[in-house]
């Protein structure tokens, strides 16, 4: 570890001899450890890798990282190989030492590159793939070139310039108005204009003041949080340090979710390095600014992602929200003015201050400048994290990007914003991905969710869904969050189980609006998006489980029915074998099996394992 | 118990906010809340018996009950839910012979759920421990139970 910086000049200074260190020039390979890449055995991979290098004893002719998420999930685990940003897809422990004898020899393996699904043509390069193609990472990017748990690695590829620049040559309100110049609205999902949410903060009274990372990701089935925190916490922790020397604060916190472990790691680590190298602390880089950080873990609620609930937990009291009549900005923690903003947000300021408003606002549309990370995932070929430019078309990211929906199934919604958000049917396939667009067709861009969905997914299961959880996550502080979404997820229940009545739609857009209007904080108010967008697009799937009691996507257990197709079974017995409720029968090679409905519980088994398509639902 | 327990509050030097920091490394250290410990906690950092309560059965990351020997986490979140994960509970109800929360008689598993762990793209998604199992199906839930049974 290098030893404490003490200007901007030592900053340089070290930057210089850390990229230009004897490593240049050698061969690299960067190997994805991130959450999503574990699932597939990226550990046991890169434990064979550092076991390879040392046996062979390679150390002085390649450099070996282990790196945060590279985005593409789907094919992990993944590796890098630089020079010539060679892609290695789902690599296993067997693949480790011929891809350190070919990276030696600068040649590739064709049997790991991706494939295209069509054509089955190679491809060799991560920028020339349709995944990261159309995508533009000025965030995400850097996850590939460093590994997360090394502030060498970040300060070398120029971290912590941003800082510098800021600290030595910008005033507080200089900073704060390039941020607003930049057009840079919130990542949490609001959209509110980072910059005026600095300047009411620092002009707010108050000696104290704080700054807070939103990191508590709640929206469950999104993970953009995580992979940014997990795989460049620094750049996190660069942004908050500008912040706070922008606002006034000189104590800061993360609030980091529970369920992330990997990310609670990487952040301590980082903030105890840049502790070690005096980059928070006292009289930061010689500027006379003081600042330090605490890491507080959530508990595993979703309302603490609002401001009042997290700051009331960060303060060790339950997460409850309070009514805002007055603003966070103006008292917040402890009473003090506190600027909370999200993960994105904050990562966001370096590359704005390095290069500048006007770079920023280029990016993106008016209005909705630079990018925003997306966690894409259900039923699309390629999921995983995507860094897009503000304003390109839903359809883009589906299908340019995400390569379209999987196993030729049709594609019916796209889910954005998470529990607070809705669903988008086919026809608006062609919207803009920016905070009004999403907002006006009823979902919202919340905090980077983006589930897609197929011809096998139930719209009104979905909805139910949602309620399901969300009736769970409500604090219960106010009575129409507590009782309203209680009652209409009674309401969804009775419909998905074949037992709802005509005027159910009604009462649930009834239900909806009281909610909106007199919920104490967004979790209610929020709350009927899920329903109403559903209620508004696949009016028709509701008809059908309310009139006819039939689930036309065959997933609301009540209104289906299992049965075998005679001519299609040729018998094999795999679905004898894994049924869990010995409701099939095996009548003899080449005889079809004989499913008992009277036994079978619908768990789906047979359906999944045959290959023949002979399980029928209906 | 008694100097595990201070010594996760000199830990946190005593600071009453970081109370469900605490209380998570009390549960990591004991695999639950023990009543005892709470007892502790409220009189050393002189915080109200409710308060720490009204935490520790607030978040659900806490548990009052003791748990079993691994604990299987299955991933209920959006992304894993429109690929099939209540199924995947359901199934992995019927093998281990307990409802979602509880543990098994042999104090061998407990069952729990939650909602996203990071890794959506590998949905649907179980967790043993420390072990992350991808893309799970009905069928993969038998040998992924087996490697944990004693
Ligand atoms: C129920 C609820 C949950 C929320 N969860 C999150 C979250 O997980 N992450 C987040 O950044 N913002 C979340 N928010 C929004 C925050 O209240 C806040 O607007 C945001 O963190 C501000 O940061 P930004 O200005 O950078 O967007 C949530 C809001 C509500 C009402
Ligand atoms: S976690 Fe490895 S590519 Fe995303
Ligand atoms: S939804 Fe299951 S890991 Fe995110």
């Amino acid at each position: 570890m290098p030893s404490k910086i003490k200007s901007s000049r030592d900053l340089e200074k070290l930057q210089q001899a850390l990229s230009k260190k004897p490593d240049t020039g050698k061969p690299r390979i960067s190997v994805c450890n991130g959450t999503a890449c574990r699932p597939y055995g990226s550990n046991p991979v890169v434990d064979a890798f550092k076991l390879e290098i040392e046996k062979r004893a390679l150390d002085n002719q390649l450099e070996f990282k282990v790196t945060g998420c590279h985005g593409f999930c789907e094919r992990g685990p993944i590796a890098i190989i630089e020079p010539g940003n060679i892609f290695y897809q789902k690599i296993k422990v067997e693949d480790v030492a011929e891809i350190i004898e070919k990276t030696l020899k600068k040649e590739t393996i064709g049997r790991l590159l991706y494939k295209d699904p069509g054509t089955n043509l190679e491809t060799v390069k991560q920028d020339d793939l349709p995944f990261y193609r159309n995508q533009k990472r000025i965030i995400l990017g850097n996850n590939t070139r460093i590994d997360p748990t090394s502030i060498e690695d970040y300060i070398a590829i120029g971290g912590y310039s941003a800082l510098a620049k800021a600290l030595s040559t910008m005033q507080p309100e200089q900073i704060i108005d390039v941020v607003k110049q930049s057009g840079l609205r919130g990542r949490g999902g609001g959209g509110f204009l980072t910059g005026s949410k600095w300047e009411t903060c620092r002009n707010a009274h108050g000696d104290v003041k704080y700054v807070i990372v939103n990191a508590d990701e709640g929206d469950p089935g999104a993970y953009a949080n995580e992979g940014l925190l997990t795989g460049n916490p620094h750049s996190v922790l660069e942004g908050l340090i500008i912040g706070a020397f922008a606002i006034g604060s000189h104590q800061g916190y993360i609030y980091v979710r529970n369920e992330y472990p990997l990310a609670l790691k990487n952040v301590t680590t980082a903030m105890q390095q840049a502790e070690k190298l005096g980059l928070l602390g006292k009289n930061i880089l010689g500027s006379g600014f003081d600042f330090s950080v605490r890491v507080n873990r959530g508990g595993g609620a979703f309302v603490c992602g609002e401001s009042t609930a997290l700051m009331a937990s960060l303060e060790g009291k339950t997460g409850e929200p309070r009514a805002k009549y007055v603003h966070t900005v103006e008292k917040g923690l402890w009473d003090s003015p506190s600027d909370l903003n999200n993960v994105e947000t904050w990562a966001n300021i370096p590359q704005i201050i390095n290069n500048g408003a006007a770079w920023f606002s280029s990016i993106g549309t008016k209005g909705n400048t630079g990018t925003k990370i997306f966690s894409l995932t259900g039923k699309v070929n390629n999921t995983g994290l995507v860094e897009i430019p503000m304003g390109i078309k839903l359809r883009e990211i589906i299908f340019d990007i995400g390569g379209g929906i999987r196993g030729g199934k049709k594609f019916k919604a796209v889910q954005t914003g998470g529990p607070s958000g809705g669903c988008l049917p086919e026809k608006l396939i062609d919207l803009s991905v920016d905070f009004d667009e999403l907002t006006k067709a009823g979902a919202m861009m919340g905090s980077g969710g983006m589930i897609v969905m197929d011809e096998d997914n139930c719209m009104v299961d979905v909805a139910r869904y949602f309620l399901t959880f969300l009736e769970e996550e409500s604090c219960g502080k106010c009575v129409p969050c507590r009782e309203g979404i209680k009652r209409m997820r009674q309401i969804l229940n009775d419909i998905t189980e074949g037992k709802g009545r005509e005027g159910d739609l009604d009462l649930l857009k009834e239900l909806s609006s009281h909610l909106k209007d007199s919920s104490l904080c967004a979790l209610g108010g929020s709350a009927p998006n899920p329903v109403l967008t559903t209620i508004k697009y696949f009016s028709e799937e509701y008809e059908a489980h309310i009139k006819q009691k039939k689930c036309p996507a065959g997933v609301c257990k009540m209104l289906i029915q299992f049965s075998i197709i005679d001519e299609k079974c040729p018998g094999c017995g795999m679905c004898v074998k894994v049924c869990p409720s010995n409701a099939i029968t095996d009548m003899g090679k080449k005889k079809p099996v004989v499913l008992d409905q009277s036994k079978c519980i619908k768990c789906r088994t047979c359906y999944d394992i045959c290959r023949m398509g002979a399980v029928k639902i209906e | 118990m008694k100097d595990k327990v201070t010594a996760i509050i000199k830990k946190y030097d005593n600071d009453k906010s970081q109370l469900v920091s605490i209380l998570q490394d009390v549960q990591a250290e004991y695999n639950y809340l023990p009543r005892a410990a709470l007892d502790k906690l409220s009189k050393k950092m002189d915080i109200p018996q409710s308060q720490v309560y009204s935490l520790a059965t607030f978040f659900r990351a806490f548990s009052l009950k003791e748990r079993g020997k691994h604990i299987v986490n299955v991933c209920l979140g959006t992304a894993c839910h429109v690929r099939g994960g209540e199924l995947i509970l359901e199934s992995l109800e019927r093998q281990l012979d307990i409802q979602r929360g509880n543990t098994t008689k042999d104090n061998n598993f407990t069952l729990e759920t939650v909602n996203c762990m990071g890794c959506c793209a590998t949905g649907p998604v179980v967790k043993i421990n420390d072990e992350y199992f991808g893309h799970m199906t009905n069928d993969k839930v038998e040998p992924m139970i087996k490697k944990y049974s004693k």
